[in-house]
């Protein structure tokens, strides 16, 4: 750390020096990665949030090149996409990394959060870092959403029109709701026209603001690690915590590593699997839009999967909405509803562990069920999941009251 | 923040912060109203005309208003003889919480009792309901009597476009405003009491 205080220090009065007296680069720097210290002990579930960073610059660069080539006009977006693919040197390439990207962000997405389940990263003095990522989530559901209407192939068409209708479940104005959402009594070129203008202006705008506000309480409160063990409570005279390391250069060596496996298997799906076998991109959505014909079996993109399962589940429509939606807000309040004063899995007993265990298995086949045809048998499964991811949260809030845990030690041990 | 505080600056600043968010409440309007459907989308949800005299009994036209399918079902007296007997199996039997025009009665829902005009849209999420005519048993249901079935989520319906128990849709199907302009001409979106 020497090196870096002194070569700031002569550059006082050089080309850094003039610099810093009107914007705090070497501070910034200093704050945010090379004296930012983070816990020694960070694992493999740490790799995901910067790698959720990089999806996301991959998701903007290579949206702002696909609007380059593309119009939302729904009697051309269609052909706009198949010019994409076929005719603007390497437009396939941008796509698919465009494609493959949005369902790589949720991979990121989904790990990153059952990362922060395992070690209660969600708890206190974490509370907000959680809560902005729970909205971050929020938006970048409607940005994939939105974005996956903007090919205009018949399964966009229909699931927009299935997600819109959503807001019909609103009482007493959800008609004239649904209207607005879509600026037509169907779905039509204008809905088209403002799903790209969020999609490619607004939600950007807001999830790129958010991620900023995000790692700017993170690195207020300081990272949480494994062990759940706050480093901050045992500092060296320098007041630098004793089980901690420098950002940079330790952890972004750590997450270059990350970067490359992880490119490994995106570049991997981006070139030899990119609709991964209608996962990734729906074969119903290779046909333009047509209003007249439904698609044989309507199913969002495979993110989305657990929470259409749960809404399909409820025999009436304003419940399963409700019910819906409800599963996405009880993780706003995990923080509150999580009362164990233990935050990392490490020190909690068995019935915690097998709980969020099978919390886990029943959103993952409750993702497989939103993507299956409606049989009495399926309905039926994905009414007892849902009911139990639900339980989980009530039980979670009984159980932590008092709940028995090991004894949390003082300093991270070195393995 | 107690004792010297102005207070005529502070009643001054408050009142004028007051009128500054409900000007802001103003000026949201403008940006929020322009989501509305536009005078051109407005213009192309008018009526339409259908000649229905080419529609033999049993058979189905599929025509478009305002983009949405709308069946017009000549119905067989086969068909509509069973419908009082449907009656405990469906969540709304007698329509009371549909949307129907005043004029439309109870259980064959239409103007004339055999001829069915009602939006082609599954109340669930906005599917496309089939046809299935015939009063034989299905896949879906041993005791069919003929109606509309949903491919999306299963959602079925009697040939008055009824909701039947079990459904996930949970109202009848809706019933757009019509009129006869003469026995074989229906106009679709115009019913003679509203423009």
């Amino acid at each position: 750390m020497g090196k870096i205080a002194s070569s700031s220090d002569k550059s006082a009065n050089g080309f850094m020096g003039w610099l810093n007296a009107r914007l705090p680069v070497t501070q910034f720097y200093k704050d945010h990665l090379s004296e930012y210290y983070a816990p020694k002990n960070f694992n493999f579930w740490y790799f995901f949030g910067s790698l959720a960073l990089l999806v996301l610059v991959n998701q903007l660069l290579t949206g702002i090149w696909l609007t380059m080539h593309y119009k939302p006009d729904a009697a051309q977006a269609f052909g706009m996409v198949e010019y994409i693919m076929r005719d603007v040197p390497w437009g396939w390439l941008i796509r698919y990394l465009h494609t493959t990207g949005a369902s790589a962000f949720f991979v990121v997405i989904y790990f990153h959060m059952f990362r922060g389940l395992l070690y209660g990263s969600y708890k206190k003095p974490r509370e907000l870092v959680w809560v902005i990522g729970m909205v971050i989530y929020l938006a970048l559901m409607a940005e994939a959403f939105m974005g996956y209407v903007l090919p205009w192939g018949n399964m966009s068409y229909w699931g927009a029109k299935v997600i819109t209708q959503l807001f019909g479940a609103v009482p007493f104005f959800g008609d004239s709701l649904v209207e607005w959402v879509r600026g037509d009594y169907l779905i039509s070129d204008a809905t088209l026209n403002r799903f790209f203008a969020l999609h490619v202006v607004a939600l950007p705008l807001v999830i790129v603001a958010l991620v900023v506000i995000h790692i700017a309480a993170l690195h207020t409160v300081g990272s949480n690690n494994p062990e759940g063990i706050d480093i901050k409570k045992h500092k060296d005279e320098d007041g630098k915590p004793l089980d901690g390391i420098p950002f940079h250069p330790y952890y972004t060596v750590k997450d270059i590593f990350g970067v490359g496996v992880f490119l490994l298997i995106f570049l991997f799906i981006v070139f030899v699997k990119p609709d991964m076998g209608g996962l990734f991109l729906e074969h119903d959505n290779y046909v333009p839009a047509n209003p007249a014909v439904t698609p044989e079996h309507i199913k969002p993109v495979w993110y989305f999967t657990p929470f259409y399962a749960m809404l399909r589940a409820v025999p009436d429509m304003q419940m399963g909405a409700l019910i819906m939606l409800l599963a996405i807000v009880v993780l706003f309040f995990l923080p509150w509803l999580d009362r164990s004063p233990v935050k990392s899995i490490r020190y909690r007993r068995w019935p915690y562990k097998l709980m969020l265990g099978l919390f886990a298995v029943a959103f993952v086949i409750l993702g497989w069920l939103g993507m299956q045809g409606a049989t009495e048998l399926y309905k039926l499964m994905a009414q007892v999941l849902t009911a139990f991811y639900f339980f989980y949260f009530i039980w979670l809030f009984i159980y932590s009251r008092n709940e028995k845990y090991h004894e949390v030690p003082e300093r991270i041990e070195d393995h | 923040m107690t004792d010297n505080v102005n207070k005529s600056r502070r009643t001054l600043l408050l009142s004028t912060g007051a009128v500054g968010v409900v000007g802001a409440g103003f000026a949201a309007v403008p940006f929020l109203k322009s989501w509305l459907p536009s005078e051109r989308a407005k213009a192309a949800g008018g009526p339409v005309k259908v000649d229905v005299s080419k529609v033999e009994p049993g058979q189905m036209l599929n025509v478009l208003w305002r983009g949405q399918p709308v069946f017009l079902v000549n119905r067989t007296d086969q068909q509509t003889a069973v419908l009082e007997s449907l009656n405990d199996k469906l969540k709304d039997p007698n329509s009371e919480s549909s949307v129907q025009p005043e004029y439309i009665d109870d259980i064959y829902r239409s103007r004339k009792q055999n001829f069915l005009v009602v939006v082609g849209i599954c109340t669930h999420l906005g599917c496309s309901p089939k046809y299935y005519p015939d009063l034989v048993p299905q896949q879906f249901d041993s005791e069919w009597k003929g109606g509309f079935f949903c491919p999306c989520h299963s959602s079925r319906f009697d040939i008055s476009g009824r909701v039947f128990a079990g459904s996930p849709a949970s109202r009848n199907l809706d019933i757009p405003p019509y009129m006869y302009l003469d026995d074989n001409t229906i106009e679709i979106g115009n019913d003679g009491e509203q423009a």
